[in-house]
């Protein structure tokens, strides 16, 4: 028996997933739409309408992070429900193309997520510019977006063949995602801050990078285990 | 040489046993057909043999390797149509054969050839859920055979189908089709007619197991009392 290339699998596999996506709209627009209203609380309830340093990176991850539970918990219910999971498994695929393939659709979902809610958030709470702290924001906003990835397909798939998926997935995430939000929130603080407090500090990008690549090893070590009956 | 090889095999659910110390062997190119009442364990065994489960004591081999720890080497080889048509409802049935010839390694001029001959090609651009329920079995039937599977495990293959539509899929998973096929059905003189032996099962026992020429005029009937 002969395997299919994994890198074939796992693109077949995305393009499943993101055609669902663009199909029932299950996803985005709510992570997109919890981003922009979170935001709008905060402005609102905090009775203030420019943040900086710490506040500013502690509100704008925190939202981020939450958002990310709503896909979280929905990446692979179509597979659960629909019988994915089964036919997947019956296949001589590598079970690992399944864990990669939920990480990068995780990855696109956030990555566009993003491309709405930092804007909003610097409009809505940011005191100064985004455009200074933009490039090196993206490094954090890469870190930061794998790490929630690789621990949100890891938990997702062990949340949905429960019964209490909806409860699960939150918390089993969340405390596994606190190390990622102290890591980007630590690191994007000093962008933040107003005037700018210069030289953002190694030790939190490296930190990040460790724990998702520490991250990304147990995730493939136990997909396989998840799969299992 | 045997395709499928029981000793006894026993699964269980918690506490209730829903397959217990089943033995049988099923030579290549033969037909098992599994009957019994809702809850006998014919779904478990047709899911311990497709690898989905494992099984809690007992040996299972299936096309000549020891399950679970060969799974990978089976899977790919059989074909499980289950109640589920395991196809996602919001892609079209193309759209979903394709994603599962990927996973399979298979060509993509297979999926043409099947869908034709279930008569399916002029459906094949609509999503499933827009399909009725024969439409999506036959679409399961479809995957199913997508990588020529040696073995066929099948739950109610004719279930949602009209006549016509059972002489269409007849040349692809029934006798005519060559391959070895476990049957589960809750019509057993239809099961029983094309076996070349039947597995009776009630409460995850095995209740006789015999060729259907060697079955008393009441085996059947009492099966289901």
């Amino acid at each position: 028996m002969t395997r299919p290339a994994s890198s074939t699998v796992v693109l077949a596999l995305l393009r499943a997933q993101l055609r669902l996506e663009l199909r029932t709209f299950e996803s985005l627009p709510a992570m997109c739409l919890f981003s922009v209203t979170a935001f709008l609380l905060f402005h609102f309830g905090l009775d203030v309408d420019s943040l900086s340093g710490n506040l500013a990176s502690g509100v704008l991850w925190v939202t981020l992070l939450l958002a990310a539970l709503l896909a979280i918990n929905r990446v692979y219910v179509a597979d659960a429900e629909q019988g994915g999971f089964d036919a997947f498994v019956l296949s001589p695929a590598e079970r690992s193309t399944l864990l990669l393939a939920k990480m990068l659709v995780l990855l696109i979902y956030l990555a566009v997520v993003e491309l709405v809610a930092v804007p909003a958030f610097a409009i809505l709470l940011l005191e100064p510019s985004l455009w200074q702290a933009l490039p090196s924001m993206l490094g954090a906003l890469v870190l930061g977006n794998l790490g929630i990835a690789v621990i949100g397909a890891l938990v997702g798939a062990l949340a949905v063949r429960t019964q209490a998926r909806d409860l699960l997935g939150p918390l089993v995430s969340l405390p596994l995602l606190v190390p990622v939000l102290l890591g980007v929130a630590r690191w994007t603080a000093p962008l933040f801050d107003a005037p700018r407090a210069g030289a953002v500090a190694l030790r939190w990008p490296l930190v990040l990078a460790l724990y998702d690549a520490i991250f990304g090893l147990i995730a493939f070590a136990l997909f396989d285990f998840l799969l299992e009956d | 040489m045997s395709a499928v090889a029981l000793r006894a095999l026993t699964r269980r659910y918690g506490e209730r046993t829903a397959l217990a110390e089943l033995t049988l062997s099923l030579e290549t190119g033969q037909t098992l057909a599994v009957l019994g009442p809702n809850g006998a364990g014919k779904t478990t065994l047709l899911r311990l043999l497709a690898t989905l489960l494992r099984p809690h004591d007992g040996e299972l081999e299936v096309l000549g390797h020891r399950l679970p720890a060969d799974g990978w080497l089976v899977r790919g080889r059989l074909g499980l149509l289950a109640h589920e048509p395991m196809l996602y409802r919001e892609l079209t049935v193309r759209e979903n054969l394709r994603l599962q010839a990927k996973l399979h390694g298979v060509a993509p001029a297979r999926i043409e050839e099947l869908l034709a001959a279930v008569a399916l090609d002029r459906r094949g651009n609509e999503p499933l859920r827009t399909l009725s329920r024969g439409l999506v079995q036959r679409a399961a039937i479809c995957r199913t055979l997508l990588h020529e599977p040696e073995l066929l495990l099948l739950d109610e293959p004719y279930a949602n189908l009209d006549p016509a539509a059972r002489q269409i899929v007849e040349p692809l998973i029934g006798r005519s089709s060559g391959r070895t096929r476990v049957i589960v059905s809750h019509d057993p003189q239809a099961a029983v007619n094309e076996a070349d032996l039947v597995l009776g099962l009630s409460r995850g026992r095995s209740v006789f197991i015999a060729a259907p020429a060697e079955l008393d005029d009441g085996a059947l009937a009492r099966l289901y009392e």
